[in-house]
């Protein structure tokens, strides 16, 4: 890294100069992803490995490089590592696999057919990461740099062309017309909440008040969604970069980035990154020689999901409880200590560079009508290639769970996408055609939120889920305000019963009762929006609802209480397997003697039903109808001789 | 005898807030991020440790103890030696995070947020970790394990003293 603080556009191109002409665009370098997911794979070891080995094998200097980068987005396959200049991607790469890559594929050259991604359709093998289904259908602009930075390296952000975006909005356009791009781009903040990041900063520019905020919000709190912790570990430099244009078109010369408490590694780089940036001089006093200061704070959260809503979120940032404040005043007015404070989202942030650098017109030729350029989501649960896509707007859900996803493993049945987190909805096979926007997801009682996409299959009871979420909002809550401390405790325990079989008629519609109470009183959008997951799931399955309350029945056969485990005495060939895995005993029999379920020790784990091999699917789910008794003591199993 | 003591645990606990206090110039903004800071340091925030920010920061200790009682990063009791955590976020959840933590409940013998009596395990739970392609996750002690089986999870917590 240069030591010298730059202070002209002219000394940053020619420090990219410098650290381009010392990389030579043909010298592999193998770059091993190390996010969350990956890391937990243990890639940090394989990392060191590789970088080890190419030492043993006299391969270092200049003649190949290793580096840990952020998250690819394949996370299914962990780890990842991608070969340059071919673009090789091997996957599910082991500690012993990397003397191998070292000697055939850096240093001459081979592809290394065993560890290449299997098409498991076609059955055949992918060298190239732009060629496998997932990669090939997605449009990675804001994500795709992730895959090249070391992040904890400024030069890799910079050869990449990193902060040309700053130097072109400090040199060559004014205040006004950094503004005026960003209106024109049409970008929407993609938190979720969908509102002009344009009109936002216009607002907290024309506000009166010294001195102005800009805030980074990463208090990413939707579960089943993980893209802006996989940019804030990957490319801190590219958000850094958008928090800095955006503070210079807003005329703020304090930020804060806000970090959720659990992200450790998102804080780390975090930290590393503006250390690296004031060095270089994109911070600090009198960026780039422009004469315009700025310099920004970082602050971890503490874990309270609520947090995230922005007047919440800015009281964390005053050293405060994390409670949100009734809005009669925006924040872009009236924020951190009565201050305008401009907050946006990682994603958003990390979008305002390529603006810059490629113009509003260019921004606009991607997306729909009202949704314009290109979203992350986490394509996560019941489907094959789960991990971090990013695709145009507009693309439909089907596209996105059965093109880039792989569809649903095991040949299961699919059931709904969950979108948009707590606030959302569940979407069924009918609407699966609908292109995902702001607008259209919101007409269908969802929302497309800030990228989470959780699927489910036939498995995934839709009552339990509007439970699972109302619970979460139930301990989220801050219960300032009564309708959604009050109204949520009442949904959680309505729910609760239904899901063990004490549901009573009038249940359903006290469910509608409570929530459009909930919608119009609550004081937040954690409140008015809380109940999103119990109206749409009854409003797509309501059959289901009325499967508990009128049968006792669990059509998925996955609430608890409805459920009873059993193994089918003819089908039982007393393998031991699921005697073995059971964690409390609960299942009897012996060698070539028929096992059986002690119900009272059952505490309806799962685990016999899924260690039970396929070929013998002896043990049986059975909800709504009486359970057959346990065999008699002792029956031997009878085996067909081999012939 | 007795206050000796008491004194002596007080120094001990004052000179690590005058720390973590110092390393964010007595910024009263920052008590957040200080008692992060102590509470990863004690694994618990004892009610000396409170008295003692709420003193040094000069911020009233109703409001050191608002803070340390809303956010779940902090505990106000002692916890385990080792911690085990459930992801319960909605992609573990559709993968079976919940039977993944009925058996743990059961084999630790604890309920969520329960510490056993040897001081041994504390069991809690997280929404969303941001692995979701490995859940449904359970994190021991930091380390991360995906889909664990019955007797992985026996080797676990057997080897977790």
């Amino acid at each position: 890294m240069s030591s010298k603080r730059l202070s002209s556009a002219k000394e940053l191109e020619e420090l990219r100069k410098e650290i381009l002409a010392k990389r030579d665009p043909a010298k592999p370098v193998i770059t091993i992803c190390t996010g969350t997911a990956c890391q937990t794979y243990g890639s940090l070891k394989i990392y060191q490995e590789f970088a080890d080995e190419i030492k043993k094998q006299g391969l270092e200097g200049s003649a190949v490089e290793a580096r840990p980068t952020g998250c690819h987005g394949f996370c299914e396959q962990g780890p990842v590592v991608v070969i340059f200049p071919q673009e090789i991607c091997y996957v599910r790469v082991k500690l012993e696999d990397v003397p191998e890559i070292v000697s055939r594929t850096l240093a001459r050259g081979e592809v290394i057919e065993r560890l290449l991604y299997e098409d498991p359709v076609t059955g055949e093998r992918i060298a190239k990461d732009p060629e496998i289904p997932f990669y090939k259908n997605q449009m990675r602009l804001v994500f795709g740099n992730n895959r090249h930075i070391n992040p904890r390296d400024i030069d890799d952000y910079i050869a990449l062309g990193g902060y040309a975006a700053l130097s072109r909005a400090l040199f060559q356009m004014t205040p006004e017309q950094v503004l005026e791009e960003i209106k024109r781009s049409n970008l929407r903040g993609r938190g979720g909440g969908g509102f002009p990041t344009g009109i936002k900063w216009e607002t907290t520019r024309n506000a009166p008040g010294e001195p102005k905020y800009v805030v980074v919000n990463c208090d990413e709190g939707d579960p089943g969604a993980y893209m802006d912790r996989s940019i804030m570990e990957g490319n801190p430099n590219g958000v850094l970069e958008g928090l800095i244009i955006g503070a210079y078109a807003i005329g703020s010369h304090e930020g804060f980035i806000y970090v959720r408490q659990e992200y450790p590694i998102a804080y780390e780089n975090t930290i590393q990154a503006i250390r690296q940036a004031e060095e270089c001089g994109f911070l600090g006093k009198n960026i780039l020689g422009s004469g315009f200061d700025f310099e920004v704070k970082v602050h971890r959260g503490a874990g309270a999901f609520v947090s995230g809503e922005s007047t919440a979120l800015m009281s964390a940032i005053e050293g405060k409880v994390g409670e949100p404040k009734l809005k009669y005043i925006h924040t872009a007015v009236s924020g951190i200590n009565g201050r305008p404070s401009c907050l946006n989202n990682v994603e958003t942030w990390a979008n305002v560079p390529l603006i810059i650098n490629k113009g509003a017109d260019w921004f606009n030729s991607t997306g729909t009508d009202g949704s314009k350029g290109t979203k992350i989501f986490s394509l996560v649960g019941k489907v094959n290639n789960t991990g971090l896509v990013e695709v145009p707007m507009g693309m439909t859900l089907r596209q996105l769970i059965y093109d880039i996803g792989g569809g649903i493993p095991k040949g299961k049945k699919f059931k709904a996408v969950q979108t948009g987190g707590p606030s959302g909805g569940v979407i069924p096979e009918q609407h699966l055609d609908t292109p995902i926007d702001f607008d259209e997801l919101t007409k269908l009682g969802s929302m497309m939120g800030s990228g989470g996409t959780v699927v489910m299959d036939e498995d995934t009871c839709m009552v339990d889920t509007a439970r699972y979420f109302i619970s979460f909002c139930c301990e989220e809550s801050c219960g300032k305000c009564i309708p959604c401390r009050e109204g949520l405790r009442m949904l959680r325990e309505i729910l609760t019963d239904i899901c063990e079989g004490k549901g009573q008629e009038g249940d359903i519609e006290a469910i509608e009762d409570i929530a459009e109470v909930m919608q119009d009183a609550s004081l937040c959008a954690l409140g008015t929006t809380a109940a999103n997951p119990a109206l749409s799931t009854l409003r797509y399955f309501r059959d289901e609802y009325e499967a508990h309350i009128k049968e006792k029945r669990c059509p998925a056969k996955a609430c608890k209480v409805l459920t009873s485990y059993y193994i089918d005495p003819e089908k039982c060939t007393a393998c031991r397997i699921c005697f073995r895995n059971c964690p409390t005993e609960a299942i009897h029999g012996d060698k070539n003697i028929v096992h059986w379920i002690e119900q009272e020790k059952c505490i309806k784990c799962n685990t016999c039903f899924e260690v039970c091999p396929p070929r013998f699917s002896a043990v049986r789910k059975i909800s709504g109808e009486p359970l057959p008794p346990p065999p008699a003591p002792g029956i031997e199993v009878i085996r067909e001789k081999k012939r | 005898m007795v206050s000796k003591t008491k004194s002596k645990k007080s120094t001990k606990f004052s000179s690590a807030v005058r720390r973590a206090v110092g390393s964010y110039q007595k910024d009263k903004d920052m008590l957040i991020q200080i008692l992060l800071d102590l509470q990863s340091m004690f694994g618990w925030l004892p009610q000396e440790v409170l008295a003692e920010v709420s003193e040094q920061l000069e911020v009233p200790i109703t409001q050191v103890y608002q803070i340390a009682s809303y956010y779940k990063a902090f505990s106000l009791m002692p916890r385990g030696r080792h911690i085990v955590r459930v992801c319960m976020g909605t992609a573990c959840q559709v993968r079976g995070s919940p039977q993944l933590l009925n058996i743990i409940s059961a084999m630790l013998d604890l309920k969520p947020y329960e510490t056993s009596r040897d001081m041994r395990f504390t069991l809690e739970t997280v929404n969303c970790l941001g692995c979701c392609a490995m859940g449904p996750v359970v994190v021991v002690d930091d380390a991360y394990h995906s889909k664990p089986a019955t007797p992985a999870l026996k080797k676990i917590f057997g080897s977790a003293k």
